[in-house]
């Protein structure tokens, strides 16, 4: 039995899912700007996707803009709100467990100068909404903080964070990073006072290559890309139709079972923290306020890529922090003062709806073997 | 215009009554890295090896760099090939150097005729072929010392041969003239360096790698089958051993002293390598060792890994500096590849402070202690996966 608990990572496109991409490459594969009958077929195939993904984040269809995944999101929506919004003030307020695409975006816009201050989390990986709004001032034009933790799970009160910072600041526009929420916990920008919303299509059973930013109504960007005016000039390039259209319908299906699935994840959660907690050697980095699908732990003394080879030999598939950082120690286990050792032997599991109990059992009995007979750090 | 390549044999020509041999190997491993470009037809004369395009439209440039990478070659020359009429031979200088002449300012030519029948004498050939060029191409100035083109036309039994430029071959002695031998390779950047040397010296090269999952992962194992496969312009084919090694570095990190456990590792790979050595008839074994680099590699270390087999130990890069060895690794394009992180894990059994002199006495005594069963090196060999690496 394969246990696949990489799911963070990347997830297994669904085979409805599949059938459609295909079916829009072979059959449906009009360019939806053509002015013929094809060019209709594909440009109607592309507002109901816009629909499906809408009706997720709770907006506007034309508030949705399509993109090739998380990373350009975050781009997109950082590089676009401040360079548009340089004559209004020069500081942006994030936090330090940022996604790479987040951090490495503010850094760029360190050296087109800009003043980004990175809030520290408490010692649980949480980012509170009051140490989030003190940083956040007068001149402050942008304010970003992930929804959920991609290393830890650690969940974020998005509607409170942003509530702070409108309280500080009425003219801070607000960017969440819900690519580890999307499809598996509630998004309602619009009501929560955020205005720039990144999600990804390959985390919830869709393709990898596709994903969206929404863009509350009134919200300019300055795009870092220019082209035929596609997607309201905001993100040009011929619309990655299979992708879009997949990502519709995966965000449609994971988002209609959200309630059952919330109950599914939190008994796997339950049931592996109570396997574990047997063992001495194993200890719980996730916070208690983390998205039950998300759980980072430690193995006494054994290094990640040990144990995620060792488990990897049973078809079990974990990872040791974000898959993105490949080798590097984790910065986000590193700004919750967690010791060094406990950071080089941390293993992230993470779930998805169709994860079985059987997985999680299965992954602890050889956690906890591999925990007893490899070779442990000199 | 027909064009044909032209190799320069070096030592190999001293080899005595084995030339032939050495020619044939040398054509033969020519012939191996010219297969996917197309059909070429080979033949040695006066120690020149003639390497004819039998394809039409070969990209001769491409045939030119890789026979650059083929020991036993000292140099390669892309030459144009014309009846032996001195009517014929000067528009065809004058057409196949034109770009090269337009960008000179001086040139010379050279002439050389081993085929006495042809009736103007070298000096002659020069002349009139410098004149003729010289009324085709009026900015040209006839220069004896350092021209920027020499052109050189030979006029031998089958026909006239005109080149300019000779490229420096990968020189040494063709691979397989001198037996085989296994080669340790680490995925590191000084094993695949040693491989190439001592391939240059005519070895025919097999290789060892060892594995140790989950402490070693898929994507370590697979940077050694890519550095493999880098050596094999220069090696031919390589039979890789992949050795299943966990068991034996988990028992050795149980019984062993801390400091004693990479040289008692090191001792146990050779004796592995060399029951793989035996069993695929080869008479070394090559290691990338570098006096002095690290623990292990200190002169009393290496004295008790050679003890550990009885097969002769190659070090081609034992005295060199790890600079130089990164030049080479450079040159052969096997950097980038071994410097890719992937390693690291073996690090838990690495000792904080290893022994640099250790003794023989003290190593034999650890091991009698340690009483590992043979079989398990026996095992060790045995389970060891074969991954031919196909040039």
């Amino acid at each position: 039995m394969e246990c696949y608990l990489d799911n963070s990572a990347t997830t297994a496109v669904t085979p409805e899912v599949a059938a459609l991409a295909a079916r829009i490459m072979t059959e449906q594969y009009g360019n939806p700007s053509s002015l013929h009958r094809r060019g209709f077929w594909a440009e109607r195939a592309l507002t109901e996707a816009r629909g499906q993904v809408a009706a997720v984040l709770r907006c506007r269809p034309e508030e949705i803009i399509f993109t090739s995944g998380g990373t350009e999101s975050n781009n997109l929506a950082l590089l676009g709100a401040a360079r548009a919004a340089r004559r209004r003030g020069s500081r942006i307020v994030t936090t330090a467990v940022e996604h790479h695409s987040v951090l490495a975006v503010c850094r760029q816009l360190e050296s087109e100068g800009f003043e980004v201050a990175y809030v520290s989390p408490d010692a649980g990986g949480v980012i509170t909404p009051e140490s989030f709004a003190a940083a956040c001032d007068e001149k402050t034009v942008l304010a970003s903080c992930m929804m959920v933790n991609s290393e830890t799970g650690a969940l974020h009160d998005i509607p409170a964070i942003a509530a702070a910072c409108r309280r500080k600041n009425p003219g801070i526009l607000f960017h969440a990073d819900c690519v580890q929420a999307f499809g598996r916990l509630e998004i309602a920008p619009a009501r929560w006072g955020v205005q720039l919303v990144s999600v990804s299509g390959h985390k919830i059973h869709a393709p990898k290559g596709v994903g969206a930013l929404y863009v509350a109504k009134g919200v300019r960007l300055l795009p870092p890309l220019y082209g035929s005016g596609q997607e309201r000039g905001l993100r040009p390039g011929t619309e990655n139709l299979p992708g879009i259209c997949a990502m519709g319908l995966a965000a449609e299906r994971m988002n209609a079972r959200r309630a059952e699935n919330a109950a599914h994840f939190t008994a796997l959660r339950q049931k592996l923290i109570t396997n574990l907690s047997q063992s001495p050697a194993v200890c719980i980095n996730s916070p208690e306020a983390a998205a039950p699908y998300i759980i980072n732990l430690s193995v006494e003394g054994i290094r990640s890529e040990i144990m995620i080879h060792y488990l990897e030999q049973f078809e079990i598939y974990v990872s040791s922090g974000s898959a993105c950082a490949k080798g590097e120690r984790s910065h986000v286990l590193t700004a919750m003062g967690l010791p060094e050792d406990r950071i080089d032997s941390a293993i992230r599991v993470s779930m998805t709806d169709t994860t079985a109990e059987e997985e999680i059992d299965e992954f602890c009995r050889r956690l906890l073997q591999g925990a007893a007979t490899l070779a442990k750090r000199r | 215009m027909k064009e044909i390549i032209l190799l320069k044999s070096g030592e190999i020509a001293l080899k005595g009554l084995n030339r032939s041999t050495f020619e044939d190997v040398m054509a033969k491993n020519a012939r191996r890295r010219l297969q996917p470009l197309g059909e070429f037809k080979l033949w040695h004369a006066q120690s020149t090896t003639y390497v004819e395009p039998l394809t039409e439209g070969v990209d001769m440039e491409e045939a030119v760099r890789r026979l650059q990478t083929v020991f036993g070659v000292v140099a390669v020359t892309k030459s144009c090939v014309v009846e032996k009429d001195f009517a014929v031979i000067c528009p065809a200088a004058a057409e196949y150097f034109a770009d090269r002449l337009r960008q000179a300012r001086t040139f010379k030519v050279e002439a050389k005729r081993s085929d006495k029948a042809f009736p103007m004498k070298s000096p002659e050939i020069s002349r009139e072929l410098g004149g003729y060029l010289l009324s085709r191409f009026h900015h040209l100035r006839v220069k004896v010392e350092q021209p920027d083109i020499t052109i050189t036309v030979e006029i031998r039994e089958q026909g006239a041969y005109l080149h300019a430029d000779q490229l420096p071959g990968a020189g040494g002695i063709p691979v397989g003239t001198g037996g085989r031998a296994l080669l340790l390779l680490s995925g590191g950047i000084d094993s695949p360096v040693a491989g190439y040397m001592m391939a240059k010296r005519g070895l025919e090269i097999a290789a060892v790698h060892f594995a140790s999952p989950p402490y070693t992962s898929d994507r370590a194992r697979q940077k050694v089958l890519d550095l493999a496969e880098k050596l094999t312009p220069y090696t031919g084919r390589i039979r890789l051993f992949v050795v299943p090694f966990t068991a034996l570095q988990e028992t050795l990190r149980d019984r062993c002293p801390e400091d004693y456990f990479t040289l008692l590792m090191r001792r146990y790979m050779m004796r592995v390598a060399e029951r793989i050595a035996r069993r695929e008839d080869c008479g070394a074994l090559i290691t990338g060792e570098s006096l002095g680099q690290v623990a292990s590699q200190t002169m009393q270390a290496i004295g008790c890994t050679d003890l550990a087999t009885a097969l002769p130990v190659l070090r081609p890069c034992i005295g060199m500096d790890k600079e130089e060895i990164i030049r080479v690794s450079r040159r052969i394009d096997t950097f980038e590849t071994s410097i890719l992180p992937y390693e690291d894990c073996c690090t838990v059994f690495t000792p904080r402070h290893p022994k640099t002199k250790p003794t023989v006495a003290a190593v034999e005594a650890i091991e009698a202690e340690m009483a590992i069963d043979p079989a398990m090196v026996q095992q060790a060999a045995d389970d060891a996966e074969l991954v031919i690496i196909r040039y």
